[in-house]
């Protein structure tokens, strides 16, 4: 059973269709301890960091996430709880969770860019992890984001362009994220939820 | 390199897709569950959806509409059409659709923008805008609401500007001279207000071949391009749109 996190950060609408097309067998809740029952986790996300780690302590949700992580079961972070599993966020200068090392960075306004970055960007992964199996290399992925997440090469899973190259998927032991939205990355983002799904540690 | 996107406007009435040239004399053309899902597998980047039912009391078979959408395609979607309220803006986003998109509504009222982009983020929020030539208006272009039928104050430059300090987080411009032509887009317009906002910018109204599109997405500086006669009729599909933009060298993301 897959445990989706509802900490009232954004729509968890699109990624419960995205389960019940996959036919998956999940459950989605804000309970500590029910979450902490599930095989698998989904942390999604949409919204402003620091507004989300406040909720996330104040419903001691951001411990539950930790034991989450430290238990070893599969977990996937994604677009702003991809960010939230970074150590901080310049985004109102917030810490976050610290689950995978890396900081999350705001696109500057003077490298021209038009932000959000939004839009299909492509992913080059060069199948470094299990996630992205059957999945074709630079394939393109759907971004809605104006912060970026850069993380040490050693946890880089993904890596996209977009005035500069940033972190667009990560990865420590059991913990997976990405910066993108699987959930709307259209037949391919459906097979980086099934391979997550599947995914055997 | 981030692509430039292809959208697909499909304008909903009673629950069923219609098309009319400049806002006039539409006909039905379609269910648009059934279309939403052929232009998924064609490889659309992005679906809109304009609910024009004319009735009030008809308005829930837009949600419905949503929800069964929200069910079958896995991209973004965005939807407008009668949206004064930022509980129009929850019910819309709760039914599944990722983007609200504000029109003659923002205008009367900038202030949805801001409560929008505030309870929802701005990605969330689109600003919808028509524009008409205006050799009167400081930009050449003057905003049009409802439907094209009623002239306002607002020069569309400035309107874009604002809105983009309210808290829009894209902007679809449509040109009214363009619209259901099929002879081109309103290269001239779309470039001026891409080039002054930091914001992506969708150009609406004209297209009907992919040369058209190219053109917006290259010279009119467009960072998506919504198209939907052509397709509606038959003419051309997705990957073939897709394939020319490839070809010349238009980054666009290909199944």
């Amino acid at each position: 059973m897959i445990g989706i996190v509802d900490y009232e950060a954004g729509n968890l609408r699109s990624v419960e269709t995205a389960m019940k097309h996959l036919g998956a067998d999940f459950f989605i809740s804000r309970n500590p301890e029910e979450l902490l029952k599930a095989d698998r986790m989904i942390f999604p996300g949409v919204g402003e960091a620091k507004s989300s780690m406040e909720v996330l302590e104040r419903t001691g949700l951001d411990k539950a996430v930790r034991e989450f992580a430290d238990s070893g079961k599969p977990m996937l972070g994604i677009c702003l709880g991809c960010q939230i599993f970074f150590e901080h966020s310049e985004e109102r200068d917030t810490e976050c969770l610290g689950i995978i090392p890396g900081r999350v960075k705001e696109f500057s306004a003077d490298m021209g860019l038009k932000v959000p970055h939004m839009g299909w960007n492509q992913v080059r992964h060069e199948g470094r992890h299990p996630v992205f199996e059957g999945i074709k290399e630079e394939s393109s992925f759907y971004f809605v984001h104006s912060f970026y997440p850069s993380a040490p090469k050693e946890f880089e899973i993904g890596s996209t362009e977009y005035g500069i190259g940033f972190t667009s998927a990560a990865s420590k032991d059991n913990v997976v994220a990405t910066q993108f939205h699987p959930e709307k990355s259209g037949e391919v983002g459906l097979k980086l939820i099934t391979n997550f799904i599947n995914w055997k540690i | 390199m981030l692509e430039k996107r292809i959208i697909i406007c499909l304008d909903v009435r009673d629950g069923k897709t219609t098309k009319g040239v400049k806002f006039k004399g539409n006909v039905d053309i379609g269910d648009p569950v059934e279309m939403a899902a052929e232009y998924y597998t064609q490889g659309v980047d992005e679906l809109v959806f304009y609910d024009i039912t004319a009735s009030s009391e008809k308005r829930g078979i837009m949600i419905d509409v949503v929800e069964r959408v929200a069910e079958q395609i896995f991209i973004p979607f965005c939807v407008g059409g009668g949206i004064a309220t930022t509980a129009d803006m929850r019910a819309v986003l709760l039914a599944g659709a990722e983007k609200i998109s504000v029109n003659s509504q923002a205008v009367k009222n900038p202030a949805i923008i801001e409560e929008g982009a505030g309870l929802f983020g701005r990605q969330c929020i689109v600003l919808g805008m028509d524009a008409a030539a205006d050799r009167n208006m400081p930009s050449g272009y003057r905003v049009v609401i409802n439907g094209g039928r009623t002239p306002t104050e607002l020069d569309a430059l400035e309107w874009a500007l604002r809105a983009e300090k309210l808290g829009a987080g894209e902007i679809v411009l449509n040109s009214i001279d363009a619209d259901g032509t099929q002879d081109g887009y309103e290269i001239n317009a779309t470039r001026m207000i891409s080039e002054a906002v930091g914001i992506p910018v969708v150009a609406s109204g004209g297209a009907g071949t992919s040369g058209h599109l190219k053109d917006v997405l290259t010279e009119g500086k467009a960072d998506a391009a919504l198209i939907a006669s052509m397709v509606h009729f038959g003419g051309y599909t997705v990957g073939g749109i897709k394939e020319y933009l490839n070809k010349e060298n238009v980054p666009v993301r290909i199944l």
